[in-house]
């Protein structure tokens, strides 16, 4: 392995064996499938993908927390599965939209343990402590008992905690679920300013938020269903998709057309419609540009009027509809009704 | 593994044991917690003793009963609060898997988490001594306690029963449901199989084997033989055995427990990994 990688994957795979009633036989969900992955040092890491995707069940097999079925991997170096002490101290992880912590505490005091924990010099902890809450603004929490934060200050406490000991690799798994649109802006921020405060730094970051990927991530890898589906620089990933001429068109009521006869179109490449009080929203990828007029024509022969029409740019829901076949929302629903 | 890796795990655990024990808002209630609940237990036994007895508080029984009662306060507060780090830690506060993901010694976090349970189960055991000796005639004569022999027991016993609670602990990391009872249901089954309350030979000759086999029964007798030394002479069922030989037996049998629970620990801490079960929260 080079030692340029931080985090290294092969083959690596995980099965859970689902226990059900006595009677019924033992059943097995494919968590991870075949995951290969070579993120290197200095890199801030995507992992996009719906709920249940099998991002939480990677972080967890490279924080340690859980033993892969097949394949290996490597964090900072050394196998999580053979060699958990070697890369314990060398990472950390905070889990987005959970309240975790010692609510009886004090911020400062919820820090310090785990900073002691890790063995940094109490000195050194509490000045770091008093930076970094700095930093997320909650210097004047540093003395308030976690139990009285809100939600949105306890995850920031969490993130501090996560950062405090200065790991090589750090596990963001769904750092700003649950938060609100500023909190979500302060901790993007605080993540890439931590990343260019020391080269060496790498971080993975799960998220089903795209825009997040888009805006943080140097490299991304959209995951579904246990396997990774493709990895590449968001730009790259949208490059893929820029061939296609990509349509928002508002419209009036469908009078009888469906997605199917969409599809069916030569020129359409994909079709995405959502119904909705006054008509339906259509989001179509055609071959080109030219071939919306005779979509336009398809939509005169039914009496659907257009009332709203917007060419843009490929996003990594594109790139997501592009290789899954349905968007994330989507593909969420289905998960959880199989 | 390096030394300031163990000492850091054991001393944090205990300093943050002693925080989440010592949390109560009204330091008053906490006092009268203290004393109130101890010594309530103890006084169903006193009255249950002086129904049967009809009040006879002179029988060498009362005594027995009395301080097997008293000392078996930290059979619940050690080992039970070894074990209910884990659930504590998993399903209250959450944060099991990041004491796991940092580099520290799992077993050592854990056992630190005793040390407050141990410092308030010794605190409840001496309001209970303390509160025989003074209204309920229990006599004790300190000028003939043989002090070594009850420090060298306690603190044997403190270990082993530390020890078992980390097996309980390991059990716990496994288990979805009713975890909370283990430690609970373990400390009540050795409440009956240790002589704690009457001595072994009031169990059907069966079932006595299991008492034998109870490191708690040697514990529990060789601290009431260095506090009132004559009760070997009344009770039977060890009579016949030398303090130290007794000593050696709970030795034994502690090194035993201990090597057994720490296999067991390690045990389970690999199938809870292979089985993704260390951040799981039930929420029941």
């Amino acid at each position: 392995m080079s030692n340029s990688l931080a985090i290294e994957t092969q083959d690596l795979g995980r099965i859970y064996k689902l226990r059900g009633s006595r009677k019924e036989t033992r059943k097995e969900l494919v968590a991870l499938e075949g995951v290969n992955l070579k993120v290197e040092r200095g890199e801030l890491f995507g992992l996009l993908g719906p709920n249940g995707a099998g991002k939480t069940t990677l972080i967890k097999i490279l924080t340690t927390l859980l033993s892969p079925t097949s394949g290996w991997a490597r964090v900072a170096g050394a196998d999580v599965h053979a060699e958990p002490e070697s890369v314990r101290p060398r990472i950390n992880m905070v889990s987005g939209g959970e309240s975790s912590g010692y609510g009886l505490l004090t911020v400062r005091e919820n820090l310090w343990m785990f900073s002691q924990f890790y063995g940094v010099p109490s000195k050194e902890a509490n000045e770091r402590i008093e930076a970094l809450l700095a930093m997320v603004g909650m210097k004047d929490r540093m003395h308030t008992k976690s139990s009285d934060l809100s939600t949105g200050l306890r995850q920031k406490m969490n993130i501090v905690r996560g950062f405090l000991t200065e790991p090589d690799v750090l596990f963001l798994d769904e750092p700003t679920l649950g938060l609100d649109v500023g909190a979500m802006r302060d901790v993007r921020r605080f993540i890439l300013d931590w990343l260019k405060a020391d080269k060496e730094r790498t971080l993975l970051l799960t998220t089903h938020y795209m825009m997040e990927a888009d805006e943080l991530c140097d490299r991304v890898a959209i995951i579904n269903k246990g396997k990774v589906l493709a990895c590449d620089t968001p730009t790259a990933l949208k490059q893929r998709l820029q061939k296609d001429a990509l349509f928002e068109i508002q419209v009036s009521p469908l009078n009888g057309l469906t997605q199917q006869m969409l599809v069916d179109q030569p020129e359409v490449t994909k079709a995405t419609l959502t119904e909705t009080e006054t008509g339906a929203n259509l989001s179509l990828s055609l071959v080109e540009e030219a071939a919306l007029a005779r979509i336009i024509n398809l939509f005169t022969q039914k009496e659907i009027q257009v009332m709203n029409l917007r060419k843009r740019e490929p996003t990594l829901e594109d790139v997501f509809i592009d290789l899954v076949g349905r968007s994330m929302a989507e593909e969420e629903k289905s998960g959880s009704s199989e | 593994m390096q030394p300031t890796i163990s000492w850091r795990s054991f001393r944090m655990a205990a300093w943050l044991g002693w925080l989440i024990e010592s949390n109560w808002t009204d330091p008053f209630l906490f006092a009268v917690y203290s004393i109130v609940k101890p010594i309530s237990g103890a006084a169903i036994l006193v009255v249950m003793y002086s129904i049967i007895s009809g009040g006879n508080f002179d029988n060498a029984m009362f005594p027995y009963i009395y301080l097997g009662n008293a000392f078996y306060i930290y059979v619940g507060a050690v080992m039970t609060g070894v074990s209910w780090a884990v659930v504590d830690d998993r399903e209250h506060y959450k944060t099991l898997k990041y004491m796991y993901i940092a580099p520290i010694h799992i077993p050592l976090y854990l056992l630190g988490r005793g040390v407050a349970r141990f410092v308030t189960g010794s605190i409840a055991v001496f309001i209970t001594l303390a509160a025989g000796i003074l209204f309920l005639n229990v006599k004790i004569n300190f000028a003939e306690v043989d002090w070594l022999l009850f420090f060298v027991t306690l603190i044997l016993g403190v270990v082993m029963l530390a020890l078992l609670g980390l097996l309980l602990a390991g059990v716990t990391l496994t288990v979805a449901r009713h975890e909370g009872f283990i430690g609970e249901a373990t400390a009540g089954a050795l409440y009956i199989f240790s002589g704690a309350i009457f001595p072994l030979d009031v169990l059907p000759e069966w079932l006595r084997p299991i008492g034998y086999f109870m490191p708690t029964t040697y514990w529990l007798e060789l601290l009431r033989r260095s506090l009132i030394g004559n009760v070997a002479e009344i009770f039977p069922t060890l009579a016949g055995f030398s303090n130290l030989e007794i000593l050696g037996v709970l030795f034994g049998l502690s090194v035993l427990f201990g090597a057994v629970s720490i296999w067991v620990f390690r045990y389970c801490d690999a199938i809870a990994r292979e089985r993704g079960l260390i951040d799981r929260t039930t929420n029941y």
